[in-house]
């Protein structure tokens, strides 16, 4: 039998008709918030294709891609042999065949033997052909720690992604921000890393299908007055926390979510620390040229004048993400979080 | 290993005639770019001098108005037959723009690509995008697909990436041709330390993937193979490898100095007859052309190398902002700061 063939979807022609749109509001994990987000932009654009390793027959290892390849037959929605860099040199391929491809890297740790294909093909195909070949790709993988996963299979390469030029870097928080953001980035021209954090699929939440609200920039999470915390993924609701905890000693602590990571809303960090004149940074890849370096510097350059405190990091460590046994020694918990607010409020100049 | 077989029958001398003088100009062109880069006109080049009926032969198997083209660096003869400009084509080598200047989606032969065994994988792709595209169509058993040509050399095999390539063209049966042009050098390091049991067009068995072995100096075999391969990926049958075993006659390239290892006795031995030479006794002897005709064919490759000579002359350096332009479709925010800022900063608008 030819693989090359179609598999008839289960409800043949469901894939070419757009369904009733999704209204109101309701409860969802983010995994199956995700799982919408696939299914509607499978169901609006008829050249967009989900492919990766198990997320045909399976529905994913995480069951993100649960169903949709029995709703839009294994043309649409594919497994491919077990190689990232294949994953995503035919993504590329497809896009230039005039596909948009939603290819998924089955753990984050595993793009880095497809590294060439992004960085090299998918990244500059657009520069390289002057807007002649665009790479419409929207790559998703699960993302950071917090699992206990074995190696590689959780890492932070928002630092990657964000300084190759060509990528775009989105990372939702919230089951809302998940649907929305990913609809969002499948609707690019262009290519979107998309790092779903694998420790939150399970998080319940409200996702508001009439308001996406501002799908560009960051987020505000929890206003606040006395400090800005700056993060994405995970780390954003650690931070809402950690915002809890402080609350409690009567700080008023706002949660920057920034969503993108490339291109970083500069303008979102000014207002916010502009108004609070105090920032701290959090986020789970190594501290030494990790993105909160940037963030930093984009704070000084804004902010210098009423800047109260040095912006502080509280990151991991320049080591390579560690087993699970470890993981909460080097993942920003809630108390290296709050030492970190500490060292800001206590700050005090020469 | 699964071989391919393909029709010997002789290719009309018209047909003959106008790919020996495609290969005169490639011959030409390709010459005079050494000369171009020794003059200062181009910083570089990479040289295809051998290659030329493995090029030309494999393009004429091709419906350019529907097939795609994936080639490498060494690919200008290949990019010729198929139509590029060649001023937009040598860009690439003047430096004026990485990949070259023509469109890719207008000429049909993706930019120029500079990682080895890069564009197999993008092949496939495209490729598979036909089938679904057939099957969307509900098209009929056989097929009739577009069909990608890839090209890719004896050390381009030794990528994972080339690998991977075959693999997904196996298990998917996309219509693409692997086309490999075994020219018998990876810079300085000979066939023999490059591809484990000599052929890569025996390895396309593991991959259950159709193999054509061809002489890659005989056009005329070149074509008829190519052909097989085409018609073979077209009616839906699968990915096809043609192996054509030729020759690299110049160096790799014009910083190259095949002298650290190889010597000329060795070049004349190893290469055995020029492609060029076989062709044209060929047709003199089969009283397809005369002297005469072989001499205006040349002054013909002579005066185009003189217009696309000036077309690369004429090439100033592209405005500044093009490289903020063509990042993205959608330039975020802070890239047009930059570029803002680079315009505020320079002379250059």
């Amino acid at each position: 039998m030819s693989n090359a063939v179609a598999t008839p979807p289960v409800d043949a022609g469901a894939g070419r008709t757009v369904p009733a749109e999704r209204t109101g509001r309701t409860t969802l994990s983010m995994n199956q918030a995700i799982n919408a987000a696939l299914h509607d932009a499978l169901a609006e654009n008829p050249r967009t294709l989900v492919l990766g390793e198990d997320v045909g027959r399976l529905g994913g290892v995480f069951r993100v891609t649960d169903g949709l390849q029995a709703k839009f037959g294994a043309d649409r929605v594919f497994d491919t042999p077990l190689a990232e860099s294949g994953i995503l040199g035919m993504s590329a391929g497809l896009a230039m065949a005039g596909y948009h491809p939603i290819p998924e890297v089955q753990f984050d740790g595993f793009t880095y033997p497809a590294i060439n294909q992004l960085v090299t093909q998918i990244a500059r195909m657009n520069f390289r052909t002057r807007g002649a070949l665009p790479m419409p790709i929207t790559l998703r993988m699960p993302s950071f720690g917090g699992i206990q996963s074995p190696e590689l299979h959780s890492e932070s390469l928002e630092w990657l992604f964000a300084h190759v030029a060509g990528l775009k870097v989105v990372s939702p928080s919230s089951p809302h921000q998940a649907y929305h953001l990913l609809r969002h980035a499948a609707q690019r021209p262009d290519p979107v890393v998309y790092m779903e954090p694998k420790s939150r699929y399970w998080q319940k939440g409200r996702v508001d299908f009439d308001e996406p609200g501002n799908l560009e920039g960051a987020h505000v999470a929890r206003a606040g007055r006395h400090l800005t915390l700056v993060a994405w993924g995970a780390m954003v609701s650690r931070c809402l926390q950690a915002a809890e905890a402080a609350a409690e000693d009567g700080l008023d602590v706002e949660v920057l979510d920034l969503r993108w990571l490339s291109p970083i809303d500069a303008d979102a960090l000014a207002a916010s620390i502009s108004k609070t004149r105090r920032a701290v940074v959090v986020h789970e890849a190594p501290k030494t040229a990790g993105l909160g370096a940037e963030v930093s510097q984009l704070i000084t350059e804004r902010c210098f004048g009423t800047l109260k405190a040095p912006v502080e990091r509280v990151t991991g460590f320049d080591v390579p993400f560690p087993s699970g046994s470890l993981e909460n020694e080097y993942i920003p918990n809630i108390d290296r979080i709050l030492y970190g607010i500490q060292r800001v409020l206590e700050y005090r100049r020469g | 290993m699964n071989t391919l077989s393909y029709g010997r029958a002789a290719l009309p001398d018209a047909e003959l005639v106008r790919l020996f003088s495609q290969m005169t100009q490639v011959r030409h062109l390709d010459t005079s770019a050494i000369a171009w880069q020794r003059q200062g006109i181009l910083p570089g080049y990479a040289p295809m001098r051998g290659q030329e009926a493995a090029q030309v032969g494999s393009v004429a198997a091709l419906d350019m108005s529907r097939d795609f083209v994936f080639p490498t660096y060494r690919e200008m003869g290949a990019a010729l037959a198929a139509g590029v400009d060649m001023g937009e084509y040598m860009a690439t080598h003047k430096a004026t723009w990485n990949g070259g200047m023509y469109d890719a989606r207008e000429t049909r032969v993706t930019p120029i690509q500079t990682v080895i065994g890069g564009s197999a994988l993008h092949a496939v792709g495209w490729a598979h995008g036909q089938r679904l595209d057939a099957a969307a169509a509900g098209a009929d058993e056989p097929l009739d697909l577009p069909v990608a040509l890839v090209y890719l050399g004896d050390g381009a095999s030794s990528q994972g990436d080339i690998h991977e390539a075959m693999n997904f063209a196996g298990v998917f049966e996309t219509p693409t041709v692997f086309f490999v042009q075994n020219n018998g050098w990876a810079i300085s390091v000979p066939t023999e330390r490059q591809v484990a049991g000599g052929s890569v067009a025996a390895r396309g068995a593991g991959y259950g993937i159709a193999s054509i072995h061809v002489d890659g100096n005989d056009v005329e075999a070149v074509v008829q193979a190519t052909r097989a391969a085409v018609a073979h990926a077209r009616s839906g049958a699968g990915p096809a490898v043609v192996e054509a075993m030729t020759y690299r006659r110049g160096p790799h390239s014009t910083s190259d100095d095949p002298g650290r290892y190889r010597s000329l006795a060795e070049e004349r031995r190893d290469g055995g007859v020029d492609p060029m030479d076989a062709l044209r006794d060929r047709l003199l002897e089969a009283g397809a052309l005369t002297a005469e005709d072989v001499a205006a064919i040349q002054s013909e490759a002579e005066a185009f190398e003189e217009r696309v000579r000036a077309d690369v002359q004429a090439q100033g350096p592209r405005p500044g902002a093009e490289m903020f332009e063509y990042v993205y479709q959608e330039m975020p925010a802070p890239l047009r700061e930059q570029a803002a800022a680079w315009r505020e900063e320079s002379d250059h608008v």
